[in-house]
């Protein structure tokens, strides 16, 4: 097993563990599921490789946040939903959607404005919505979405539904005051909501280290007595584990609870971002040690649970829909001039 | 030399009140901070503590008495070694009138004359335009709107409200009085003094399918919420190509109150009706209160509901059935005129009524437009009216740079152009953050004196 991955510093700068003794949980996944790990995460991998090649190619345009090194965290949080739960994240939002079982075809003709997108091709890459799969966006505003996650918890509480949203935030978000407004509301209405803090050590160019008073970001709740906990973020079995028992804890009436992943993107915060703020070594390190990928792969091979043919095969399975996916998207016409003003308001009859 | 207690003003918007009950009688010793009665006003009640140590030498009102001017005298109290209050420093009784216990529900209209001269007149008489046969009841603005709100979440289990001191409170201007107790805690909820989290959370629960209705207490501090309203609420729809959207009503006093300076001071208007995919409406009856809020909550669409602090406690004739509404979009007319037209919204239609009135003894026959929703906009009701004035007077109390105003003028440059006889006139409020001192807060509103200037010169007169 790959170690945990380090995101606090000692005094000297030299890495150390984050919680010291604390050795992860990890979910006891079968073969069946850990293959179906493998599938989803190496989908959002291949789909968001393809995306940054057709951003390079001019097909999308716009802002483009790839979501390449992080899957480990959608993957093992969406495998513990049940039908009727609801997700919201930011705008790093594709991985989510696949993770949600949207349609890769529909999310890229979005990515590349067209009219067979999932919003028309009225929104792109930061604001993609299909309430039908439980998922509430896509939102472009930084931490818009924690208020809005925890008033859809509201809805399933109003409604005495069994079910819970979600709600997707970054490490940059953490530090907006509305995260803090809703928190406290979650916590008052013990609302069934769970925070999953994606923190990939950069807000942008701006690293935690930089940008916290406090990067202990799993303790953010406390002063709400929102329980917390950091979870290896880049380990699909033990986000699985971690979010299983706190979204028990959330669905069982408790409310509020708050998982930080500590994860890592591969790519630049954007298509555009040369990522000068970190060095390649870190890169590098992050990736041959930590990939979340590699991590399931090599739990497989090890434990004979798949041969390299059979994950070629699934590979190879993948990039056909992806390539599905992009063709589709490419080939797609782009919406009607008339659509420029549709869907401002729904008219109602009087 | 004998102490007259007076009533106090116990809010920025009071200007008379209820004296409900004397907690003293004739011949008690009372010190300061001991309390002497309790006064209703259009929002609470509040006692009334001794400002000053003596002895009760006379009640000069009666327990229940109602609409009793700020400042008129309602108490004397000797002060030591007075032996009886010397006759001459009787104060004139304000001529109580004590309404049964069993009215309450069912009050007397304000009396006007009792009101201060800066406020706008009750003008009832000009906006009846209910057809005679719909049954209609007197009630405050007020009244009209908890009764809006009632009556939708009667018929509606999605409807819900949320907002600061709706709920235990009862509402801090006293809107939501009595919904708590119908519809209890999960449906009429205190929140946290949080707008910017709270509006979010409305706008969560409406994507998720609920009819929020979110209370600022008032709209000064939604600016502290705009980025949820603005680029959540009214652009998710489009962004999302028609799949999610919120179908909820932001509400709350807009506008300038009384007294309470420039960051408790501002019309909202062009804000937001700047904004595709938000409806704007602003209500000046207790019939439009009702009728509009009613459509807004039903509405499919977010709807900012533009209410107004001094209107609350205005009384109208306003329709009973359940099932009256007002379409968002229609503008109504007033009262029809042929000379000039001036179109206004809120607040100001009352003050322009009362241009009106002034104009009609001067021989200019003004036509009053009441806007009541400025997105849409009512553009064609507009252009029809001037057809025939051929003038425009604009009337509103926000800022004149982008204001309604200048919304106005473009659109009649665009539509009715080869019908003016004189270029449109904008009256608004001054363009200054909005003064304390009474005397130049008075300057910076619109006045009905303004509107008869405007309305004058626009007919060369």
């Amino acid at each position: 097993m790959a170690t945990r991955p380090q995101h606090t510093r000692g005094k000297k700068g030299r890495p150390k563990p984050a919680r010291k003794g604390a050795a992860p949980e990890l979910y006891k996944a079968s073969k069946a599921q850990l293959i179906k790990f493998y599938r989803e995460m190496l989908t959002i991998r291949r789909f968001e490789e393809k995306a940054g090649q057709m951003y390079g190619q001019g097909e999308i345009g716009g802002f483009c946040h790839l979501y390449i090194g992080q899957e480990a965290v959608v993957v093992g949080v969406q495998d513990c939903l049940l039908e009727g739960d609801s997700i919201i994240t930011g705008y790093r939002d594709h991985g989510h959607m696949l993770a949600a079982g949207i349609d890769a075809g529909a999310v890229m003709a979005e990515l590349t404005g067209r009219a067979s997108g999932i919003s028309s091709g009225k929104g792109g890459s930061m604001h993609m919505f299909s309430t039908r799969d439980g998922f509430y966006g896509g939102h472009g505003i930084v931490a818009a979405q924690v208020p809005i996650g925890t008033g859809i918890a509201f809805a399933h509480r109003y409604r005495r539904q069994d079910n819970i949203c979600v709600t997707y935030f970054g490490d940059g978000a953490a530090n907006q005051g509305q995260v803090f407004e809703a928190f406290n509301m979650a916590r008052l209405w013990d609302l069934p909501v769970l925070y999953v803090v994606e923190n990939n050590r950069y807000a942008m160019g701006t690293s935690v280290l930089r940008s916290t008073g406090s990067r202990e970001l799993w303790k953010r709740g406390d002063s709400f007595k929102i329980p917390g906990k950091q979870v290896d973020g880049m380990n699909v079995l033990a986000v699985r584990a971690a979010a299983g028992a706190a979204i028990d804890q959330v669905r069982s009436g408790k409310g509020p609870y708050l998982l930080e992943m500590q994860t890592y993107r591969f790519r630049g915060h954007s298509m555009s971002d040369p990522a000068l703020y970190r060095s390649k070594e870190e890169v590098q390190q992050m990736k041959a040690e930590h990939d979340p990928i590699g991590q399931v792969k090599k739990l497989l091979l090890d434990n004979k649970m798949a041969t390299e043919d059979d994950l070629k095969e699934i590979g190879r399975e993948v990039k056909a829909e992806i390539t599905r996916a992009a063709e589709f998207a490419i080939a797609s016409p782009e919406p009607e001039a008339s659509e420029l003003f549709s869907d401002v308001l729904v008219e109602v009859a009087s | 030399m004998s102490i007259t207690i007076t009533m106090p003003a116990l809010s920025p918007t009071m200007t008379e009140g209820t004296l409900l009950k004397w907690l003293v009688k004739v011949g008690d010793k009372v010190e300061p901070g001991d309390i002497l009665g309790e006064i209703e006003t259009d929002k609470a009640t509040i006692e009334l503590e001794a400002a000053d140590q003596g002895t009760v030498a006379r009640l000069l009102v009666a327990e229940g008495t109602e609409g009793i001017a700020v400042n008129s005298p309602i108490a004397i109290l000797l002060e030591e070694g007075e032996e009886k209050v010397p006759e001459e420093e009787i104060p004139a009784t304000p001529s109580p009138q004590p309404s049964p216990a069993e009215g309450r529900g069912e009050q007397t209209p304000a009396v006007s004359e009792q009101l201060s001269a800066e406020k706008p007149k009750e003008l009832e008489k000009a906006a009846p335009q209910i057809p005679s046969d719909v049954k209609t009841k007197q009630m405050t603005v007020r009244e009209a709107l908890r009764d809006a709100m009632a009556e939708e979440m009667r018929r509606d289990q999605r409807v819900f409200l949320m907002g600061e001191e709706v709920a235990e409170y009862q509402g801090a201007y006293k809107v939501s009085q009595g919904l708590l107790d119908e519809f209890g805690e999960d449906r009429v909820i205190d929140t946290p003094i949080t707008e910017y989290g709270f509006a979010g959370l409305g706008v969560g629960a409406a994507f998720a399918g609920l009819k929020p209705i979110v209370e600022f207490m008032t709209f000064n501090f939604a600016m502290q919420a705009v980025d949820q309203i603005i680029n959540s609420a009214a652009k998710t729809r489009y962004m999302s190509g028609g799949q999610m959207a919120a179908s909820i009503v932001f509400r709350g006093p807009n506008g300038a109150a009384a007294r309470v300076a420039a960051q408790h001071s501002q019309c909202y208007a062009s804000w937001y009706a700047h904004c595709p995919g938000l409806k704007v409406v602003a209500p000046w009856s207790g019939a439009d209160a009702k009728g509009l809020l009613k459509s807004a909550i039903r509405d499919p669409n977010p709807v900012i509901f533009l209410e107004n602090e001094i209107l609350y406690g205005q009384s109208f004739e306003v329709p009973t059935d359940p099932d009256f509404t007002l379409p968002i979009g229609a503008a109504k007319i007033e009262r029809a005129g042929a000379h000039v037209t001036i179109a206004a919204f809120s607040l100001m239609v009352g003050v322009a009524l009362e241009a009106a009135e002034t104009l009609a003894g001067e021989g200019i026959d003004a036509e009053v437009i009441n806007l009541r929703s400025l997105r849409p906009l009512d553009t064609a009701a507009i252009v029809e009216s001037v057809k025939k004035t051929n003038r425009l007077v604009s009337v509103e109390e926000g800022w004149p740079f982008a204001g309604i105003g200048s919304e106005l003028a473009a659109q009649m440059m665009e539509h009715a152009f080869d019908w003016l006889d004189a270029p449109v006139a904008r009256v608004s409020g001054d363009d200054v953050p909005m003064p304390y001192a009474a005397n130049l807060e008075r300057l910076a509103l619109p006045s009905a004196a303004g509107i008869v200037t405007a309305a004058k010169a626009v007919c060369y007169r």
